[in-house]
């Protein structure tokens, strides 16, 4: 069973309806799946978020959740999901303690109700709990915003872009505190510009100017790399970056930290590009075959794109 | 001061009440180096670096930064530097060439310096046609590459980059950092922040700020050999995990 099954949903903006959003977006999330949905700022993934969460109205295309249409039913959606937007969204001048409350009496419940669910979250804010929402900071924040999308036990979470802004450690307890309400039955659907965070999910889609490029698992996705991958690290990594762009028989190079990540054309290997380093007076190359990561999945998706758009 | 120093701090602290937001930071960074500045959420890395750019006074400590004493003469640090961040950059409501012509103004360049310089900054982006694009038109890539080659467009000294690529798809984060190493070799000093752990690997060398102080401050491989591992991700994870304070 899905939990959200989007249909050619598409979204367009503007006057003259110009700028195109979302366009023939198919996607399903799984029962108890974590789904991430990756990509940069401006790929549509905030649209997607409110037309699911009955907030926005899609130009095409239809859309469940939890077996409810978006529109017709949107009064039980709103009833059932968890929702926390990119924008911090609380109130500034309620404390930690009001906002949360607050929230639970507007789903007709109480903090103490479904506070198992919450616990590990908030014991964690319970000593500023009569500071101001607005005077915490980034980490706090952010858990005090779960801990409210959570208070009233929805059936399905969607977190836009929680770790945006977020230093690498909190992500990573912020995603550590993701899977433990995902083991707890709770559909997870979060959205990242982050490519390192895909391999925490269950399942992921691509996304990137309005279109899906990829749905797979992020196994999945990085054993389908259709090619060979090449990591090369030197001493002087720039000037290899610039030779490598002009070398004829390269497919593509991307830096990823301290190693360049190389696909050689159709027919080009190994030899090729052992001959050409020998030739190129870069010394000291060490050179080696890599998997591929999320990211270097997602590069080469948007290539071959370009290509079938040319 | 040696020529060859863009930035040079003594024991540069900030206080805010009792709360030390910077506690006694020394380093310094090379001209043409990129100097990678890290740190976890409310470690101190925005306060100093607005003391560095000469909008805040320090309580003790020194700093030069292009030359001149931060706390003296923060004007003429002003002049000396750029700065852009993912956040405040460029006005979306003006075009392309009126935000050139804004800053090329507040800089202080002629008119004359200003259409050449524009000019020549829209050929090396490759949008010479974009003059007359408003900002808010422009794709977020294209925006975050226009705002830092605006940001040099005075030849500064310095170029101060608040987490520049923030959201910015893969293949233009990418060219952001070409950007970032054709500002370097022409001499100009980078000094960067992000939470792009692959980022830090772009750096000639990295400072790590936990709580106020900088912990670790190296080239990126002696790091990773010092903590004893092949990502940058885990050096920052071993030191800013045990850090006391939020943001």
């Amino acid at each position: 069973m899905n939990s959200i099954e989007i249909n050619n949903v598409s979204k367009f903006f503007g006057k003259k309806k110009e700028i195109v959003a979302l366009e023939q977006v198919n996607l399903n999330v799984p029962k108890g799946n974590l789904f991430g949905l990756i990509g940069p700022d401006g790929a549509g993934k905030t649209t997607l978020f409110r037309i699911l969460t009955t907030l926005m109205l899609a130009d095409t295309g239809t859309a469940k959740v939890l077996g409810y249409d978006v529109v017709k039913d949107y009064k039980k959606i709103r009833q059932i999901v968890g929702y926390m937007p990119g924008k911090f969204s609380l109130y500034q001048d309620l404390s930690v303690y009001e906002n949360l409350s607050f929230f639970a009496t507007l789903f007709n419940t109480s903090i103490k109700e479904n506070y198992n669910l919450i616990k590990d979250i908030y014991v964690q804010l319970e000593p500023f709990k009569n500071r101001k929402a607005g005077a915490l900071s980034g980490g706090m924040k952010q858990k005090l915003a779960l801990c409210c999308t959570l208070v009233h036990k929805p059936e399905i979470l969607f977190l836009d872009e929680p770790t945006t802004g977020v230093d690498a450690v909190s992500r990573r307890e912020f995603w550590e505190m993701l899977k433990r309400l995902n083991k707890e039955g709770i559909t997870i659907f979060v959205s990242t510009p982050y490519m390192d965070e895909a391999t925490m999910c269950d399942n992921i889609a691509l996304i990137q100017n309005a279109h899906i490029l990829s749905i797979n698992s992020p196994e999945g996705l990085m054993d389908s790399y259709p090619d060979t991958l090449w990591g090369l690290k030197s001493e002087k990594m720039y000037p290899l970056l610039l030779d490598l762009e002009k070398n004829p028989n390269v497919q593509s190079v991307f830096t990823f930290g301290d190693e360049h990540h190389v696909k050689m054309k159709q027919g080009k290997g190994e030899d090729d590009l052992k001959m050409w380093l020998s030739q190129s007076g870069h010394q000291e190359v060490e050179m080696k075959i890599i998997k591929p990561t999320v990211e270097d999945c997602f590069l080469d998706l948007l290539n071959e794109r370009k290509k079938v758009k040319a | 001061m040696n020529n060859s120093i863009a930035i040079d701090t003594k024991n540069l602290t900030k206080k805010f009440g009792t709360f030390t937001a910077v506690d006694h930071i020394s380093f310094h960074v090379n001209s043409g180096e990129i100097f990678g500045f890290l740190g976890a959420n409310g470690a101190g890395k925005t306060t100093a670096m607005k003391i560095l750019c000469g909008l805040s006074s320090p309580s003790s400590g020194e700093a030069m930064v292009a030359g001149f004493n931060v706390a003296k003469y923060p004007n003429k640090v002003k002049k000396n530097i750029g700065y852009m961040s993912q956040k405040f950059s460029l006005y979306n409501d003006l075009k392309v060439i009126e935000n050139i012509n804004f800053y090329g103004g507040i800089y202080g360049l002629s008119r004359k310096e200003i259409s050449r310089r524009g000019h020549e900054l829209l050929e090396r982006l490759n949008i010479p046609n974009e003059a007359k694009t408003m900002v808010s038109e422009l794709p977020l890539g294209w925006k975050q590459k226009l705002a830092f080659s605006i940001s040099i467009m005075h030849k500064p000294t310095i170029i101060f980059l608040d987490e520049p690529t923030g959201g910015v798809d893969p293949v233009t984060r990418r060219q952001f950092w070409k950007l970032i190493y054709e500002a370097a070799d022409e001499g100009i000093t980078a000094f960067v922040t992000t939470h792009y752990m692959d980022e830090a690997e772009y750096c000639n060398r990295v400072a790590i700020m936990v709580d106020g102080k900088i912990e670790a401050m190296n080239t990126p491989k002696l790091l990773k050999e010092e903590f004893k591992t092949d990502s940058m991700d885990e050096v920052f994870y071993q030191l800013a995990r045990n850090a006391k304070r939020g943001e």
